[in-house]
């Protein structure tokens, strides 16, 4: 037992060393910290889903933000008009949203990468309309306000006695966020390590060949979505759950392209890519409007220009550099470098990770 | 009646709005085996890089073809710059660098011009035509028939000219074309240049109708998914007729089909996009293509 | 400085170091938080980039003003104002963040002139738990003001769109008795607001309305509703549609050979819109709108005491477009913000700002806003601006007609 502790790859301790960090994490930040890092946490979670779908199966989703909507209304839905409990409301809007997507997946499986992305990019922008539709049951623009939840009893003492304060709202959200993407990361893990991952991992490097050898295409692809929309769907419910309002705006196209960027530059086809994604995708657009006019070395009118331009010019620009000069994000950037310094030492390669898969139908 | 014969006749003038700026997409398919989600970005920028010039005195006639070059230049020097370098990647590359574009050349138009709408000059009056009781404005129609221009134009070109011929060679087989001596990266730098210029004829054909500011393309460009798409991807003909075809749909359906109503236009078009690539992927003109293993 | 200008100078400051160290009978400046002695701290949320960024020049406008009363006064009793904007690119998502970024890690004495009504309604629960004023909301959505019982830190400032609908009901009923009413609505709760204050206003001739046909804001063309409700028989349409596509629709009107008597909502109605629809071939008869706010573009304000002064703030905004109605827009909101921290004087508390905006205020020289509009709340009434006056179009430029109407009292 404690040999086999002791030959655990590095990579577990690192895993164990971050995992500590983002428990410890809200005891060192502001209470409205926490809920910022909450809602990092929730769009890594819904970039580990467009993750599962993009980079391990290869088929292009623009239009994880939609699903996400549908998440955050189901649960907001379920909790405001028939007062069922917030975080009994979670799984339920994962599962619909999941099966959603499965459904989505069916027709998907005839559109060739492209058209996929055209598809669900479409889908993105028409998603506040169709949420705007059913008045009744979405509250149309009004949105739904969430009341902010109370951190139950013993979570609030555990907090309490470690760190002397009282746990905030923000706080608790924080952590329902962290224990359900750490549950999910492990899920997507398990997954992807196994069987369908590697199915999924044959589809996406080539189609023919992995149907040739007996993999069920339609089975494989259209569960990847299915799984892909159930991240979405948790994510979204977290979503609303964090930010306590849910309305047909807080879903534009933007925030696919949103989940696109993280997933990119994160590094597709890893699993710590998507986290690394989330937390870059959410705090560019704050930091980069607030920390760039304090910056004197920035010419005035550059900087100027990048804050009346808003995350629009910022993330242009980092998915533009990103797929030229590191297609594979920070993951791919790590991973390659580490072999590097491996190779350095031992002289011996190392399995890459983080790569953008593929086309399917490459010769 | 007299209603359903303006709607139709709104429709087809809507209608050709969205094929304008199908064209461009249809020839940068056709050159390189993408669709460009900048593509109407790039079409809202050209507009406002004439409206610079045009409110520095140059008259329109002049600024119009000078607008033209600048874009074609632009065109070439985007696909130089930032599409070159990942020639050779997978698809899920070029499409994210495109959303890249068009985020940042969003943002860009934005913080320069503002997003304060502004009007801009056309050639054609506002005057309307009476067509068997409904109507139409000359602008509508001018709009219509720029498109059928350019249609022509680009027929001629791919099918008639060598340059067309080397271009679509380049696009189908890229390493036999290299084979034959044609400067592959070349061929798809042209034609970038030619879709932006394209684009921006549509972007300034338009602009007097839709109001020129940012944003103004952020919506059209997924109706004119929907017409190419739905004309077939690779045809010209097709984009215009989808966009006729779209342009009347959608103002049906928003007017006849109770469930959709007037504010769910958008999601029409979605739905033919769906629909299409579902049902008929190769579109009403497109020819299919086989895969090979 | 000149020589003698440096001996006043020095006898001046000796003379207030005299008084100071006198010891003085000036009573305790009370502080809160976002407050010292010598600055204020306010905050606001507002699109200043994507679809909705042309709104984003209010917070510009309103710190233009800001920078003169600083300038010029020297703040408000010596406390000079700081205006920190954040841009939450008109999505919710992003104002719960920057809002609570701006209460618990800048601290700010209050939030001031937030936009958006799905953006403002996302925080107003959290404000008013913590009792910071969210004060001045820019829009006109009425439960921003009917709602305040239930959100007492809450306030709005613009007359609610429930109001302006129904003085456009008021002057249907008066000058166009007959009317067949069609609407065209932006399905949001900017258009569905004035649609109901346009019904009620109708009370029992609803009926009126033969039509009212809604788009979305992805919408390629409103030609599809304007066909139907020319169909439909309308003789009068009334606009409740943001700029872009009130001036869209003006055109189309015009195009389909249709000239109904028109009503145009305010947000829509600033001369430079209008001069857009006329150069893209609108008609322009019979239009007919309502005003609150002096217009930059208005040559009756040219030598205007208001005007002058307003032209003197925005020079203050280097990016700022001084023919913009919203800039004037923003300096009258941020008068009333300054109206209101002298109000306050030395008790400036949380508590104390908020009695005042919601319950006290009582402004009659807003010199931004039209003759005899007058900015007021008492603690049943919590309207801030309810009065407009109906203005019509001449061709050229907005005329006023008759006087001031007051719908204080008219809204629920």
């Amino acid at each position: 037992m404690v040999q086999r502790f002791r030959t655990l790859p590095p990579r577990y301790w690192l895993v164990l060393v971050v995992v500590l960090f983002f428990i410890g994490l809200p005891t060192v930040i502001d209470s409205f910290q926490a809920g910022e890092w909450a809602q990092a946490l929730v769009l890594g979670i819904a970039i580990m889903g467009l993750n599962i779908l993009v980079g391990y199966s290869g088929q292009l989703s623009l239009g994880h933000g939609a699903f996400m909507a549908l998440g955050a209304y189901t649960s907001a839905i379920l909790a405001h008009r028939y007062k069922m409990d917030y975080l009994v409301t979670i799984p339920i809007a994962g599962l619909l949203t999941g099966t959603v997507g499965f459904v989505f997946g069916v027709p998907a499986l005839r559109l060739s990468a492209l058209y996929l992305a055209l598809a669900t990019f479409a889908l993105a922008v028409v998603a506040p309309s169709l949420i705007k539709r059913p008045a009744e049951l979405t509250g149309g623009v009004q949105g739904i306000v969430l009341l902010p939840p109370v951190p139950p009893r013993p979570a609030s003492d555990t907090f309490a006695a470690l760190t002397g304060t009282a746990m905030t709202s923000d706080q608790w959200v924080y952590y329902v966020t962290l224990a359900w993407g750490l549950l999910l990361f492990w899920l997507a893990w398990n997954l992807l390590r196994h069987r369908a991952g590697r199915a999924m991992r044959a589809i996406r490097d080539g189609e023919v060949a992995a149907a040739a050898s007996g993999i069920n295409l339609a089975g494989y692809k259209t569960l990847a979505f299915g799984i892909s929309a159930f991240y979405a769907g948790i994510a979204g419910s977290l979503f609303g759950l964090a930010a306590g309002f849910v309305s047909p705006d807080s879903f534009p196209v933007a925030l696919s392209i949103q989940l696109l960027v993280g997933a990119v530059v994160g590094g597709l086809a890893s699993i710590p890519g998507p986290l690394i994604g989330g937390i870059f995708a959410y705090f560019l657009p704050i930091e980069s409007n607030q920390w760039v006019p304090t910056q004197t070395w920035i010419p005035a009118a550059i900087a100027s220009t990048i804050e009346k331009a808003g995350p629009a010019v910022t993330y242009g620009a980092v998915l533009i550099l990103t797929m030229i000069f590191a297609p594979n994000g920070i993951v791919g950037l790590a991973a390659a470098a580490y072999t590097r310094l491996r190779g350095r030492l031992r002289g011996v390669p190392d399995r890459e990770s983080g790569q953008i898969p593929q086309d399917p139908q490459t010769v | 009646m007299q209603e359903f014969l303006q709607l139709v006749v709104s429709g087809i003038a809507t209608g050709g709005i969205f094929a304008s700026l199908a064209l461009a997409l249809v020839l940068i398919y056709n050159a390189m085996g993408l669709v460009n989600f900048a593509q109407g970005e790039m079409a809202m920028v050209a507009t406002f890089i004439a409206f610079t010039l045009i409110s520095h005195g140059l008259n329109y006639w002049i600024a119009f073809p000078v607008t033209l070059v600048i874009a074609f230049a632009g065109g070439i020097a985007i696909q130089r710059i930032v599409i070159r370098p990942v020639e050779r990647a997978p698809l899920l590359t070029l499409v994210i660098i495109t959303l890249g574009l068009t985020t940042l050349l969003n943002g860009l138009a934005g913080a320069i011009f503002g997003y304060v709408p502004r009007s801009f000059p056309s050639p054609f009056s506002v005057q309307t035509v009476n067509i068997l009781g409904a109507y139409a404005s000359y602008r509508d129609l001018g709009v219509i028939a720029v498109s059928g221009v350019v249609l022509l134009a680009i027929y001629l070109l791919l099918q008639r000219t060598t340059v067309g011929l080397t271009l679509r060679a380049a696009a189908h087989h890229p390493e036999a074309s290299r084979l034959l001596g044609v400067r592959v990266s070349w061929m798809l730098a042209l034609g970038w240049g030619l879709a932006s210029a394209v684009g921006a004829v549509s972007g300034i054909m338009v602009a007097p109708i839709i109001l020129l500011e940012p944003n103004m393309m952020q919506t059209i460009i997924i109706y004119a998914f929907a017409a190419a798409v739905l004309g077939g991807i690779e045809s010209p003909l097709g984009a215009v007729i989808g966009g006729l075809i779209v342009g009347v749909t959608v103002n049906l359906a928003g007017t006849y089909v109770p469930f959709v109503g007037g504010d769910l236009q958008l999601a029409v078009a979605l739905a033919i996009i769906i629909g299409v690539l579902v049902l008929k992927p190769n579109g009403l003109l497109g020819r299919p293509s086989v895969r090979r293993v | 400085m000149t020589k003698i200008g440096a001996r006043i100078a020095a006898v001046a400051a000796f003379m207030v170091t005299l008084a100071a160290c006198g010891g003085s009978a000036a009573p305790a400046a009370q502080t809160d938080v976002g407050v010292t002695s010598n600055s204020i701290l306010l905050g606001n949320t507002i699109a200043q980039s994507g679809p909705a960024a042309a709104y984003g020049t209010i917070a510009n406008a309103e710190l233009a003003y800001f920078t003169y009363i600083n300038n010029t006064q020297g703040g408000v009793n010596g406390r000079k104002i700081t205006f920190k904007i954040l841009d939450d690119g008109y999505n919710p998502a992003n104002t719960v963040p920057l809002t609570k970024q701006l209460v618990e890690q800048d601290k700010v004495f209050a939030m001031f002139s937030g936009l958006g009504t799905q953006d403002q309604t996302s925080v107003r629960d959290y404000l008013n738990a913590q009792k910071v004023p969210q004060l001045f909301v820019a829009t006109g959505a009425t439960t921003f003001m009917a709602d305040e019982s239930l959100h007492n830190y809450t306030i709005g400032w613009q007359p609610p769109y429930q109001g302006e609908a129904r003085i456009y009901a008021k002057d249907v009923l008066t000058n166009h008795a007959g009317a067949k009413i069609g609407v065209l609505y932006q399905n949001d709760d900017y258009g569905q607001d004035y649609l109901k204050g346009l019904k009620d206003g109708l009370g029992s001739n609803a009926s009126m309305i033969v039509d009212a046909e809604s788009y979305d804001v992805t919408a390629a063309s409103t030609a599809s509703q304007l066909a139907t409700l020319k169909a439909k028989g309308a003789d009068t349409l009334f606009l409740f549609t943001t700029p872009s596509f009130t001036i869209k629709s003006l055109v189309i009107t015009t195009a389909l050979h249709w000239e109904p008597t028109i009503y145009l909502n305010s947000v829509s109605n600033p001369q430079v819109y209008m001069g857009i629809a006329a150069k893209a071939g609108a008609a322009l008869k019979n239009v007919t709108s309502v005003g609150y706010i002096k217009d930059p573009t208005d040559p009756t304000w040219a030598s205007d005491a208001g005007m002058q002064l307003y032209k003197t703030v925005i020079a203050n905004c280097t990016t700022c477009n001084v023919n913009d109605g919203f800039n004037i827009y923003g300096a009258a909101v941020a008068w009333t913000m300054v109206d209101v921290l002298k109000q306050a004087g030395n008790n400036m508390t949380r508590a104390n700002v908020v009695s005042i905006a919601t319950s006290g205020l009582n402004e009659t020289a807003n010199p931004f806003l039209l003759p005899g509009v007058v900015v007021k709340t008492t603690s049943s009434d919590h309207f801030p601006i309810t009065q407009e006056q109906v203005i019509t179009w001449s061709g050229t430029g907005w005329t006023r007609q008759g006087s001031l109407i007051d719908e204080r009292g008219t809204i629920k």
